[in-house]
């Protein structure tokens, strides 16, 4: 059996959509902790969840056992993990752009403080179809948990943003 | 303290935090549909989401680290008298005010706890903690601004948010029922309502709303009301009701593969 390069997992993890927002991967998403390849060629990739309660945490650790072994790793685990939590400032650039191209605004940085009550956070958010700040929170809850509703005082469009975690 | 006594009181703290989630998250969801404005339909229904993600993870460290059932027989199998929620947790709905005014007591609640046990001496716990606390403040963001809308808009929404805080404040109190796995390693239940009556006093007061507590001489809030407890009681009359229609379809065929 050929040595399983831990590359080429990290790039089959990167064809992996994310259920709800398909534009990004799970690896732009940055929700992969780690990928671990064992002298037998074991895989074992470690993931962490936006949101405890996300109702995709099953899809995503089946797509990725699948990812997985459609391209011939037979051996290969999916864990959760919560150690570290996850924040939102590990979106890749690559995906923040898609984010806001998908009209999704991209989540402020939040620089460690993932629990802080720095809710100044959520003001002038830059809106994703016309760019202005002019914006304003509608309600911190949206059409999937990791969601946020704004709108658009500007070219007068409701829109969401990736919530800063 | 022995490591056999140590778990008996991480369980019976890990069962109350698991139990009060899955009933506040049981509660919120009978929003889903019926919410005042549709953007209300999707914050309570989003809440309960995550408080059923929260109880799940809570019963999955029963399970793997405490030698615990799995968290879907913790859930739908086991009895009344074995949960350890809060009543304010499981009180049936009544009005949108009253809804509002939980969640902010709980919430309130919640995250003084989290913010707690995020150093906590039991590894799994302080995980969990540190990544709870970072969705609940949206909870906590939510019912701050409502209740705070609400105490000034008209005499009818206040005065039905005050009607709700006299009838849910001794239950709110009760969430900080002492455990009875002996105290726990990560902080006082006593330390952490002070903690809570400090947070949530001042925002009452500058919502135009009639606090039970006063200030004592050293600056700190104390209830004027006694806290009714009912973790370990006889279950009260809505703990039993909600499980029964919670449990129902589980109990009906608990072999069914989901």
């Amino acid at each position: 059996m050929s040595v399983i390069d831990q590359k080429r997992v990290w790039r089959l993890l990167d064809t992996v959509p994310d259920p709800e927002i398909p534009v990004v991967s799970v690896v732009e998403l940055g929700i992969i902790q780690s990928v671990e390849v064992d002298p037998e060629g074991a895989v074992r990739v470690e993931m962490t969840p936006t949101f405890a309660g996300c109702p995709a945490i099953d899809m995503m650790c089946s797509g990725i056992r699948t990812a997985l072994t459609d391209a011939g790793i037979e051996n290969a685990t999916v864990a959760v993990t919560y150690d570290p939590p996850s924040t939102s400032d590990r979106i890749t650039e690559e995906g923040r752009r898609k984010l806001k191209a998908f009209g999704l605004a991209p989540p402020p940085r939040v620089e460690g403080n993932t629990a802080g009550a720095n809710l100044l956070l959520m003001e002038m958010i830059e809106c994703p179809f016309c760019g202005s700040q002019n914006t304003r929170l509608d309600t911190p809850f949206g059409a999937t948990l990791c969601r946020a509703m704004y709108y658009c005082d500007s070219c007068r469009q409701s829109f969401e943003m990736f919530k800063p975690l | 303290m022995s490591d056999h006594t140590q778990d008996a009181a991480t369980i019976d703290l890990l069962f109350r935090l698991a139990d009060d989630e899955l009933m506040m998250g049981h509660r919120n969801a009978e929003w889903t549909g019926v919410g005042p404005v549709l953007e209300e339909d999707i914050a309570f229904s989003s809440m309960a989401q995550d408080e059923l993600g929260h109880a799940f993870a809570y019963y999955t460290v029963l399970h793997e680290h405490l030698g615990q059932d799995n968290p879907d027989t913790l859930a739908f199998r086991r009895e009344a008298a074995d949960f350890r929620n809060a009543r304010l947790t499981a009180l049936p709905r009544s009005d949108w005010a009253a809804a509002v005014m939980r969640q902010f007591l709980y919430d309130a609640a919640e995250q003084v706890r989290l913010e707690h046990y995020s150093s906590h001496p039991f590894a799994p716990l302080a995980q969990l903690a540190r990544k709870f606390r970072g969705e609940e403040k949206y909870h906590l963001m939510h019912g701050k601004s409502w209740v705070m809308r609400l105490g000034s808009a008209t005499e009818d929404s206040r005065a039905r948010l005050q009607a709700a805080l006299e009838a849910l404040w001794p239950h709110a109190l009760g969430l900080f029922e002492p455990g009875q796995g002996g105290e726990d390693a990560g902080a006082s239940e006593a330390a952490l309502c002070a903690g809570w009556l400090a947070q949530v006093c001042p925002l009452l007061v500058s919502s135009s709303l009639q606090v039970p507590a006063e200030r004592t001489a050293k600056g700190q809030w104390q209830s004027r009301v006694a806290a009714v407890y009912g973790r370990y009681a006889e279950p009260a009359p809505e703990r039993v009701a909600l499980l029964d229609a919670m449990q129902k379809v589980y109990r009906l065929d608990p072999n069914a593969d989901w």
